[in-house]
């Protein structure tokens, strides 16, 4: 009797050869760009001019023809920075905590899912800048020398960590993925016919020559990056959640918010890698590297970590009735049951009631279904965000100042514009770098034992 | 072997070597000896000296390097000689009073390099020297850029001349000149020399009172108001805190209000709630046409106790007769100590006040002392609109009165009108002349506003149009041709006394006046007789009235920004005038109103006819404390020719009902279809049960010590408990070592009149953003005045019935339909712990050794952080640019070339994209502290005082500097009253309040 012990189950499908990995992730880069991508970038593009006409817009009127109010201070541009930072997670996440666990599968996902971050902590960092009353002065967030007789900026100031924060988040994962990416530059220029396209993969790929111990110093960069990136992953929401928890406002004023808040981004996060990678397996048929057990390893860290921001959520709660503090209280039983309680309904259900239906294998391996999910979970996410900025500062400490808040076609206009600016850049990268890192991928294809098992079935054995 | 060869230097060398030897040897000239030079007589005498010969040169080298540079073009003109009071840079005050045919003030004008930019109240004057909100905005009315120019004949520019000659020819024995209340000495005589017929009218009619006591005195005045000596009040349809009877008597209420034994009583009886109703101890939610049937009521009982004959009253509806009988026995408790103020313009009403008061011998009204600042008579009113119906009037000449806005049922177009007007409003833009007023602060002027008194109006500064003084215009139409100034003086020789012209003006008033009319004596108890009157019916269904709003009076600044931007104290509207309406009413009629998505408030409108004038789509107000069945409008709105910014705003409230009728008979009244946006600066009305506005009740303040009612918040802590100024985490700033500026606000003294409001936008440049604005929530105000209603739902009611707490934060945003009313103003509380500090990333806001929190505009970039921190809510953000922006061309004062010049040269006014705050006066605060060190001595406390604790009439607002132990202010922080806003969340404000103490049970 032949016995072959239990193995883990392959990662990449399909009875690919390294050369087929080859083919098949050159290929969107090599051929013509199909008509949906054309028609997905069209849409993105005529999004993206529109955000850029309402921050025009925005900046040479005045922050007035948003929809803010001397009580509301922030609203739909804080809530989106700090959903594109928590949708900027997931990458850092997956490349460099996953690779230190030596988590094969992320290998598939990790270029996307870098690219992803990059391009969301670019909408991310729009926010912040907009938002400022006097964008031309923005530089001054910077510690820079000045002629203001040295006038430093306030190191008390979250808003001052944040800048930190996301300039470092930005780099150091634009760093990683770069380095990530230059094997795999090198491959496309190789097989570049094109001289011009040659020559610009000759320039990105930095004579790379696929030697040991060309192989041997990116290992290193790569742990090394890894190691730097990890404690990004947990810094950079951290402190965004500071611009709120260091705050006295009911509602923001919470210590609960840095693991909150990194649960929730990595939550957002896989979300919308899940969003963007169902497509693109679809589109440039990548099923076979892109395969039900990544989707399903995914759906199963949304599950935990929207169970996380779920009890996060429950802990407020019952904090709020324990502190015994009446503007505490009044600031959740408001959040419920106030005039933004479909906000709140809203947050409860996208992000906690609906990735328990992640229990459930059949559920969590239905690629319909997780897409739904998926697009759920940034709904939901989208208005945790909401919730806690306005709900809290529309109604905080005297009644005499509570307010409301409604969205001008600006604030929109300017939401719509960072969607469409990330899919633009987004869809530019699935046309022009490889999507999968490949050089990483041939790493885990089972070829020989595969192969030679074929085979010999094939032909019996001799 | 070489050869000596000779090369010449030049041909010379070679022709003449003798002469090139010479020259050779004698290289350097022999100078002239110094003492040939000297001695020589001609140089000595000649006309050019060396100083001579560089004065020469020094002028030509002047004149070249002049005459080079393009010369400028001055407009300005510095001063010559400068005058000894004037110093650029620091202003100079003129004690003068404003007087508009409604209010009257004693005040000093501010004026910086010639510019009157601020009105403060002339503490030494003896009457009126309060300035309310009204007086406070009335500098920028000088500066509107819609006041006539010029004069004009038939709409067409006329000179002086001209315009004064057609003018003459119109008038003819069948003339009528109708101007508002005089109370110029000068310009009675003036009008008394012109000869035609005169009228008065004022935009609200107290005619019918001022009947009352012309038939005992001959004199058309009111009563004073001694409240000093006065421990109960009842005051019915009277808003003696707002606009009655044109004696401010805020101050001495605030006084007689200290809480202590003995503290004045106060029981208001009326229709719509109103400042003063608001600050009563007990309200009476009375129709109007109940009001006489309340009086004669009152009067019974106190009549029956003096032995007097009952009249025949009209039996009280059951829900309010204990209240007023309890006012009645309050009253008679009080006895000479009491007094009634009436405000319904009825023969009947004020004849029972007066029988009310002179039976009880009060001795708070003050029936020899009378002040005038009201006098109109309808009877002649109506005698003159009947002539002008049957032809019997050919020219009006208008002053300080707009007929057609003010009358607008009388046709006025078969009359040749001379309006003397400051603006082509909608009188004088018909009108065959119209002539140019100076604005009072460009006017000659003098008032006797009440008994014994006298003062003048000078100019502060030369007119800015070709306008001229009332006075001069008058008595020029009268052939005079005096100027306005010697018609002053002229006048002030006769009425001011001993004291001389230049005392005049310096003081602004005479304490030596001589009285106008003489009095024989008080009036007493046997010179009236009520028995035989009849007491009006109260109706069923609806009434109307007219009422004076807080902000626009009876729209004297109609065009004036500020007046408008002011959001109404009661309501907390602003922009707009509206029907208020009980709740009760308004379910009734399908009224509703209700905040939109972004919080601004819309609602159902009106078309209401009352005794027959329609008007269509009037927005309606639900008013918590309004008596069902009653709806109010107020008046001064629904221009038409005022200006850019008050033309339709507002509806025509005379269109309703004409000033001189009290209350409305047939009223009839429907919801429409139409809906109408409200500028509503507060959405939520009730403190949610929080400890917020302090208010304990007398017997309270007296019995209990205030450790118990004023209870500060504790922190337990491993130390044990620790107050929210020990349990902190942050290091102190140094306090001790200078200032320590602090403010008081006494809740008790707070009136909600506003007129700090207007005093703090004046005095800090805060823009006005319009109605738009206001209702996106948008106010600007670094100072407002939180208004709460009591609820119905209480935190200790909920606990004794098991009430949840959905339900309970539920019912507690509903107002009371009966509310006790609450005023806080808030301003930036100055945190020495302040939450604005630590979130600014770029240090714009920082704090100062002082106790002040500083805001650097031009650091600021504008992230908002610290105003979504700040608990009290008080930051604002500039979110256009307020001063270019077209969206506030029509309503910022900064963007009018005229309006401008009313800016206070100290304050920045702010860029877009930046956050402002209150400051506390940080440009008195310097101003002060040079000035005393410039003298070398210590400050002293009250040297110096913000804008708003200025104009504050009640003295509400106390600030100084802590560390001196002498201070008031340091006093205050002692009281067992004091207490900080919001103390539990550890900000350490430098503002702290005084808890409201109601005299009740």
């Amino acid at each position: 009797m032949h016995y072959e012990s239990p193995v883990r189950n392959p990662l990449i499908l399909g009875d690919k050869s390294y050369k087929d990995i080859t083919n098949d992730i050159a290929k969107p880069v090599e051929s013509k760009a199909p008509r949906a991508w054309w028609i997905a970038f069209s849409i993105a593009f005529v999004m993206f001019l529109w955000g850029i006409g309402c921050i025009l817009y925005t900046i040479g009127t005045g922050i007035g023809v948003w929809g803010l109010n001397k009580t509301v201070d922030w609203a739909w541009d804080i809530t989106n920075f700090v959903w594109w930072v928590g949708i900027g997670h997931a990458g850092t996440l997956i490349s460099a905590v996953l690779l230190l666990f030596r988590q094969k599968w992320r290998m598939a996902i990790n270029r996307s899912a870098e690219a992803m971050t990059i391009f969301s902590v670019i909408q991310a960092g729009l926010f912040p800048l907009i938002h400022m009353g006097r964008i031309w002065m923005a530089y001054w967030v910077m510690p820079i020398p000045n002629q203001f007789g040295s006038l430093w900026v306030n190191f008390n100031s979250p808003l001052l960590w944040d800048v930190f924060a996301i300039s470092t988040y930005l780099t150091v994962s634009t760093v990683f993925w770069y380095v990530g990416l230059i094997p795999d530059f090198a491959m496309i220029r190789d097989r570049a016919i094109n001289p011009v396209q040659k020559h610009i993969y000759k320039i990105l790929s930095f004579g790379w020559g696929g030697k040991a111990k060309h192989w041997q110093r990116f290992e290193e960069v790569s742990l090394v990056l890894a190691g730097l990136a990890t404690p990004l992953v947990l810094s950079v929401h951290t402190i965004v959640s500071f611009d709120f928890a260091t705050s006295v406002i009911p509602g923001w004023h919470t210590t609960i918010f840095p693991p909150y808040f990194v649960a929730g981004a990595i939550f957002s996060g896989f979300a919308m890698v899940q969003t963007l990678l169902l497509i693109v397996r679809k589109i440039f048929k990548m099923e076979d590297y892109i395969n039900i057990e990544h989707i399903e390893m995914m759906n199963i860290v949304i599950m935990v970590t929207g169970s996380i921001v779920g009890v996060a959520y429950i802990t407020e709660l019952f904090i709020a009735w324990y502190s015994g503090v009446e503007y505490e209280q009044y600031a959740f039983l408001n959040r419920a049951t106030g005039p933004y309680w479909w906000a709140y309904w809203a947050m409860m259900t996208c992000n906690v009631f609906s990735p328990q239906f992640m229990w459930s294998k059949k559920l969590r391996t239905n690629l319909i279904f997780t897409f739904v999910i998926s697009i759920v979970v940034n709904i939901g996410m989208w208005f945790e965000r909401f919730v806690i900025i306005v709900t809290s500062i529309h109604r905080d400490y005297l009644p005499s100042s509570w307010s409301m808040f409604s969205p001008t076609f600006v604030d929109i206009g300017i939401y719509i514009g960072t969607i469409g600016f990330f899919f633009v850049l987004f869809l530019l990268y699935a046309r022009t770098f490889p999507v999968i890192a490949q050089a990483e991928l041939k790493t885990i294809l089972k070829s020989s034992g595969e192969n030679f098992k074929k085979h010999h079935d094939d032909h019996g054995a001799h | 072997m070489t050869e000596n060869n000779k090369y010449w230097r030049g041909i010379e060398e070679q022709s003449n070597p003798e002469l090139t030897e010479k020259l050779a040897q004698n290289e350097f000239a022999n100078d002239i000896s110094s003492a040939e030079f000297l001695g020589n007589e001609e140089v000595a005498e000649s006309e050019t000296s060396r100083r001579d010969f560089l004065k020469f040169m020094g002028f030509s080298t002047a004149a070249a390097t002049l005459a080079a540079c393009e010369a400028p073009i001055v407009e300005s003109i510095p001063y010559v000689v400068k005058p000894d009071s004037l110093t650029p840079g620091l202003p100079s005050y003129y004690a003068t009073s404003m007087y508009d045919g409604m209010d009257y003030a004693s005040i000093l004008v501010k004026t910086r390099e010639g510019r009157p930019i601020k009105v403060e109240p002339n503490l030494e004057a003896p009457f009126n020297n309060v300035t309310n909100a009204r007086t406070q905005a009335s500098v920028l009315s000088l500066y509107d850029g819609a006041r006539l120019r010029g004069p004009k004949v038939s709409g067409a520019d006329a000179s002086w001349s001209d315009a004064m000659a057609t003018a003459k020819t119109l008038l003819t024995d069948k003339s009528v000149l109708l101007t508002s209340s005089v109370i110029s000495p000068a310009l009675k005589t003036a009008i008394a020399k012109l000869g035609i017929r005169h009228i008065c009218v004022d935009p609200v009619s107290v005619s019918n009172r001022l009947d009352v006591y012309e038939g005992f005195t001959g004199k058309r005045g009111l009563p004073t108001i001694d409240l000093e000596n006065a421990s109960t009040v009842f005051a019915i349809g009277a808003d003696f805190l707002g606009d009655w009877g044109g004696q401010n008597l805020m101050a001495a209420y605030a006084d007689r209000r200290k809480p202590s034994e003995g503290m004045l009583k106060h029981i208001q009886a009326e229709a719509g709630l109103t400042l003063s109703g608001s600050n009563a101890d007990v309200r009476i939610k009375a129709r109007v046409s109940e009001y006489e049937s309340i009086l004669a009521h009152i009067y019974n009982k106190v009549a029956s106790s003096a032995g007097l004959i009952a009249v025949n009253a009209p039996a009280l509806r059951d829900d309010i007769l204990t209240n007023v009988d309890m006012a009645a026995s309050e009253l008679l408790a009080a006895g000479s100590s009491a007094v009634v103020l009436n405000g319904l313009n009825t023969k009947n009403a004020e004849r029972l006040t007066l029988a009310i008061n002179l039976a009880l011998n009060s001795k708070a009204f003050n029936t020899s002392k009378f002040v005038y600042t009201s006098n109109g008579n309808d009877e002649s009113v109506s005698a003159f609109l009947a002539d002008v119906k049957i032809g019997n009037v050919d020219t009006v000449v208008t002053l300080g009165v707009n007929p057609s806005y003010q009358m607008p049922s009388t046709d006025f177009s078969g009359l040749s009108i001379v309006a003397i007007a400051d603006r082509e409003d909608e009188t004088a833009s018909s009108a065959k002349v119209a002539l140019p007023v100076s604005h009072y602060l460009e006017s000659w002027s003098d008032f006797s506003a009440v008994d014994g008194h006298y003062a003048v109006g000078q100019p502060t500064i030369s007119p800015l149009f070709d306008s001229k003084s009332a006075v001069e215009i008058v008595n020029a139409l009268a052939g005079g041709s005096e100027s306005a100034k010697t018609l002053i003086q002229e006048s002030a020789a006769l009425h001011a006394g001993s004291i001389s012209w230049n005392g005049l003006l310096h003081d602004g008033y005479s304490s030596t006046a001589v009285a106008e009319v003489s009095m024989n004596g008080s009036m007493d108890a046997g010179m009236i007789d009520v028995s035989g009157i009849n007491v009006m019916k109260p109706q069923s269904g609806l009434e109307f009235y007219t009422y004076t709003k807080t902000g626009m009076g009876a729209g004297e600044n109609a065009n004036n920004p500020w007046t408008y931007e002011l959001p109404d104290p009661i309501s907390r509207l602003s922009w707009d005038n509206y029907i208020v309406m009980s709740a009760a009413d308004a379910v009734e009629l399908g009224i509703e109103v209700a905040p939109e998505s972004n919080g601004a408030m819309t609602g159902n409108t009106l078309n209401i006819t009352v005794d027959g004038n329609p008007l269509e789509n009037v927005p309606v107000w639900i008013q918590p404390g309004q008596t069902k069945g009653t709806l109010g409008l107020a008046v001064g709105f629904g221009r038409t020719a005022v200006g850019k910014v008050g033309n339709n705003v507002g509806v025509n409230a005379f269109e309703l009902l004409p000033s001189t009728q009290a209350i409305s008979g047939q009223v009839t009244a429907a919801a429409s279809e139409v809906e109408h946006g409200f500028a509503s600066v507060q959405l939520a009305h009730t403190m949610m049960g929080r400890k917020i506005v302090n208010e304990i009740s007398l017997p309270t303040f007296m019995n209990v010590s205030h450790e118990e009612w004023n209870e500060k918040p504790t922190f337990e802590s491993y130390k044990g408990p620790l107050s929210s100024f020990d349990a902190n985490l942050w290091d102190d700033h140094d306090h001790e070592t200078s200032h320590m500026w602090n403010m008081s606000i006494d809740l008790n003294s707070c009136t909600g009149c506003g007129a700090c409001v207007v005093a703090c936008s004046l005095e800090n440049n805060v823009p006005v953003v319009g109605k738009d604005e206001v209702r996106r929530h948008r106010d600007m105000h670094w100072l407002r005045i939180d208004r709460y209603y009591s609820s119905e739902m209480t935190p200790e009611l909920a606990d004794e019935n098991g009430i949840g707490a959905i339900e309970k934060y539920a019912k507690m945003e509903i107002p009371s339909e009966s509310p006790d009313v609450v005023f806080q103003p808030v301003m930036c509380q100055h945190c020495n712990h302040a939450p604005c500090e630590t979130v600014c990333p770029v240090g714009a806001t920082v704090h100062s050794r002082e106790g002040l929190n500083h805001m650097a505009y031009n650091r600021c970039i504008g992230t908002r952080y610290c105003a979504n921190n700040c608990p009290y809510k008080v930051r604002r953000f500039n979110w256009f640019n307020y001063k270019g922006n077209e969206k506030f061309a029509d309503v910022n004062p900064s963007q009018d070339d005229y309006g401008r010049m009313v800016l206070n040269p100290d304050v920045t006014v702010r860029a877009r994209g930046v956050i402002e705050k209150c400051s506390l006066c940080i440009q008195r605060i310097q101003l002060g502290k040079l000035e005393a060190k410039k003298d070398g001595r210590m400050l002293t406390d009250g040297e110096f005082t913000t804008a708003c604790a200025q104009a504050c009439g009640s003295n509400a607002i106390v600030f100084g500097d802590v560390n001196n132990p002498e201070s008031e202010v340091s006093h205050l922080k002692q009281e067992g009253r004091a207490y900080h806003l919001l103390e539990e969340v550890g900000t350490q404000p430098s503002v702290f309040y005084q808890t409201k103490v109601r005299n009740r049970a």
